[in-house]
């Protein structure tokens, strides 16, 4: 007897034992299967998964808002909506600063289109008070420029707030500006990017932070030099809040230069005449002294959002809860509805046209039924928009087969039927398109569907429609489900046919997610709704991976 | 005998109703076959009609005349259409095929941890209604830069076209008699030459309709095109497209008579080869 009766195990020719060598072989031959497939994975990971869960990423994103408000987003989140009174100076200072440099950046007509869909009206109202903005805070810079003209001088800001190191750097930039425009080089070299003094954030915390939203964001609007420019008229009134707030110490914290400034004008701040923020904004638009505007961009200030699924089902987020979108504009539902009842009438026009064709091609002797064969799988390989632009010219008014039937004289010339531009044009088009999809499933299984189980129905009495019905059609069930799945599927996510000859009546949802996409640029809402339907679309697959199982698709 | 032929002892019942049968068959292979057939007369129409003139019917050559061809071959737009589609169709296909038919050999050894979920992944771009890929890759190609270029629509074409690879390469390697490679392998041939003198003789039937299958998908494709890729990147059927939602001209008819001449060439071979590919796995193909 060998070693391996003797140790209780068998061992490979190399001594180890049988089952680790074999274990061994079979972890290099899973890896060698994965290293063959992993290109490919990588490749439809990369183009095909990553942009479907973008997809899904921007139903749900909504950082623009708090993007471009951060600190109105911070500050209104103590608001109470329901007290009736708008927001506090603290949510009109912030809210000033934000929306001062969102116009800086030209940012905040986006917002206003993005805040659009929420509440109509807020898309003009944002351009309106991107004009007005600049305003506020002016009262403030025209009492401190009394006190000291040195505070509309841009160089004062800089030597205030900007760190020494970035000061030498400016000036070496300026310096060979200078020498490139006296020798008439051009000079393209940007700004070196602001740099904020340490320790101004901690005694004018609200001054410091406008003043560097400022100094970016000139420097990003065209590669603008912030030590040429006062700042804006919003900055003054963040100066004048932290002077009000600060206490004389802190001011003795900073370098001598800084106290001189800061000293007169902190002491000069409680007697300047105060400006009423929540009157400016009034006189800018009477919306903002109401609470719906301030109530709409609390709801929205978070950064992920439901509201365009809600809105996707016809609701609404308001900031009192959900609520039933307005009866004119409830499209959604409906429109979901009308792609499920379309796709299914074009189901079942496709089992009654596919079924006798299936059960012809399964039943004919194999030479003849291949012949036939090509009149299903040439439509099948022909472009589906020859296939469209044949029906948009046949079902034309002034087409063929009205002229056809008005030759034959079922209509009259007056009375040509509107065959294109409604439902019934969308369902011919469609069960044309889709019904080889229906014909191929169907006859790959009635093919293996025995005739000797009919013959021996017939023989023993039954007659040619129960013998088809008790005894040939249950066994063809499984091709109409597979059949059915597979059209419905195609149909419920078709975009090209029901666009040329729907019309308006017989589009589908997919049309709006194409509109959304290209012309109102509502990608969110586009977003959400192609993920419902893309969840619709994955439980079908699912269901059809189940019962058929998606490698056995049979592609003719 | 087989099971449509009419025995000799039918009733008048029987036999009505199979003649009924046959003649409700024909109406729908009409149905099926007329629309495409009926564009190529329409196509050579003389006049911008998308009717039978009177002229036609009466086959009076005066009323034919190749027009519309001649439109078709001098338009810039339909030219630089048809030069994009030319380009980006063959480009996507060997992207897909090389990729796909990679994967397919992976996917059908033996131990493949996963082997469904990555299945159900691979087939998924074929799933997925196009508006939705169309969207998706709108969105993120815009993102990485993509958007706008060749490269992007060459990738989405080549995303679209795999799962056909897939699945006819696949179908191929299930008659695969494994014994082959392990005899290659045996005398001495390395897995690469195994994989190219042995397996892929075998299968190329497989991958080169998958190929065509990829092909006809990039070339017939149009959603995803008019998202991802802008007025350089149009393609035949975008142009089309475009032709059909604004003002639809007669022009249209013959691209497409061209294009139906384009997917009978692409049946035709699709045909042979499996054909061909049945008789190497031993069966009959009729």
């Amino acid at each position: 007897m060998t070693e391996a009766t003797r140790t209780g195990q068998m061992l490979a020719a190399d001594g180890t034992p049988l089952k680790r060598s074999l274990q061994r072989a079979l972890r290099a031959q899973k890896l060698r299967a994965l290293m063959l497939i992993a290109p490919l994975l990588l490749f439809i990971m990369v183009t095909f998964v990553a942009p479907i869960a973008d997809m899904l990423f921007r139903s749900v994103e909504n950082q623009i808002v708090s993007d471009t408000l951060p600190r109105t987003a911070q500050a209104i989140r103590d608001w109470d909506h329901n007290s009736g009174e708008p927001p506090s100076d603290d949510v009109l200072a912030a809210f000033t600063i934000d929306m001062i440099a969102a116009v800086e950046r030209k940012q905040h007509t986006r917002l206003g289109t993005r805040l659009n869909y929420e509440q109509n009206g807020l898309s003009s109202l944002f351009r309106k008070t991107g004009r007005g903005v600049g305003d506020i805070g002016e009262t403030y810079r025209d009492q401190f420029a009394a006190l000291d003209p040195a505070w509309t001088d841009p160089g004062t800001w800089i030597a205030l707030f900007a760190d020494p190191s970035w000061q030498a750097d400016h000036d070496a930039w300026e310096a060979a500006r200078t020498a490139a425009r006296s020798a008439g080089r051009p000079f393209a070299e940007p700004v070196p990017p602001f740099r904020l003094k340490d320790g101004m954030a901690g005694v004018l915390p609200e001054t410091a932070d406008a003043y560097l939203d400022f100094a970016r964001a000139v420097q990003g609007n065209r590669n603008g030099d912030p030590a040429a420019r006062a700042p804006w008229p919003p900055v003054y009134l963040a100066l004048y809040r932290d002077l009000t707030a600060v206490g004389v110490g802190r001011i003795a914290t900073l370098d001598e230069a800084a106290q001189a400034l800061l000293d007169p004008a902190h002491y000069a701040v409680r007697g300047f005449e105060r400006a009423d923020l929540a009157a400016l904004y009034a006189g800018i638009d009477r919306a903002w002294s109401q609470t719906t505007v301030w109530a709409t961009i609390q709801t929205f200030s978070a950064r992920y959002t439901p509201g365009y699924f809600l809105t996707a089902v016809d609701l609404k987020q308001t900031p009192d809860g959900i609520t039933s979108q307005p009866a004119d504009q409830k499209i959604y539902i409906m429109l979901f509805e009308r792609t499920l009842v379309m796709s299914l009438t074009i189901m079942g026009a496709c089992v009654l046209l596919g079924y006798p064709i299936a059960f012809l091609l399964a039943n004919l002797p194999m030479r003849t039924s291949n012949l036939l064969l090509i009149l299903v799988l040439l439509p099948f390989w022909t472009s589906l928009l020859v296939r469209t632009s044949a029906w948009k010219v046949l079902l034309q008014q002034q087409g063929v087969i009205n002229d056809i039937l008005v030759w034959i004289g079922i209509v009259d010339n007056a009375g040509r039927l509107i065959l294109i531009n409604n439902q019934t044009g969308t369902i011919i088009a469609m069960t044309h398109i889709l019904l080889p999809f229906m014909i191929l499933p169907l006859y790959s299984v009635m093919k293996t569907i025995p005739p000797s189980y009919v013959r021996a129905a017939k023989s023993l009495g039954a007659t040619n429609w129960t013998a088809f019905w008790r005894v040939y059609f249950p066994q063809s069930v499984p091709g109409i489900g597979a059949g059915c799945i597979l059209v419905f599927i195609l149909a419920i996510g078709y975009y090209i046919t029901p666009e040329l000859v729907g019309g308006t009546s017989g589009t589908f949802i997919s049309n709006r997610i194409a509109y959304h996409i290209s012309s109102s640029l509502n990608w969110g809402l586009a977003a959400a709704l192609g993920t419902i339907l893309l969840g619709v679309v994955l439980a079908l697959y699912w269901t059809y991976d189940r019962l058929v199982g998606i490698d056995k698709v049979n592609l003719g | 005998m087989s099971q449509m032929d009419l025995p000799p002892y039918a009733t008048p019942g029987q036999r009505l109703w199979h003649y009924t049968f046959k003649l409700i068959c024909g109406l729908i292979f009409f149905f099926l076959i007329a629309p495409i057939l009926v564009i190529i007369p329409l196509s050579f129409n003389a006049l911008d009609f998308f009717t039978f003139t009177p002229g036609m019917l009466a086959f009076d050559p005066e009323a034919y005349s190749l027009k519309h061809y001649r439109d078709f071959f001098n338009s810039p737009d339909w030219q630089q259409a048809l030069a994009n589609s030319i380009r980006i169709a063959p480009s996507a296909t060997i992207l897909s095929v090389v990729l796909g038919t990679l994967a397919a050999v992976g996917l059908s050894q033996d131990h493949v941890p996963f082997r469904r979920t990555i299945m159900a992944i691979l087939i998924s771009p074929m799933i997925v209604p196009l508006i939705i890929s169309a969207a998706g890759m709108y969105f993120f190609y815009a993102r990485i830069g993509l958007q706008g270029t060749y490269l992007g629509v060459v990738l989405a074409h080549a995303a679209l076209g795999i799962p056909f690879v897939i699945i006819t390469v696949t179908a191929t390697l299930v008659g695969f008699d494994r014994s082959l490679t392990r005899a290659s392998a045996s005398l001495g041939a390395g897995p690469l030459r195994t994989f190219f003198k042995v397996q892929m003789p075998l299968i190329l039937p497989g991958v080169i309709s998958g190929g065509l299958f990829a092909f006809i998908t990039s070339f017939d494709e149009v959603v995803v095109v008019l998202f991802v890729g802008s007025a350089n990147q149009k393609t035949l059927p975008w142009q089309m497209f475009i032709g059909l939602r604004e003002q639809i001209s007669p022009t249209i008819l013959a691209v497409a008579t061209v294009l139906v001449a384009v997917s009978i060439l692409l049946l035709t071979a699709v045909e042979l080869l499996r054909r061909r590919s049945e008789r190497l796995r031993g069966l009959s193909p009729g």
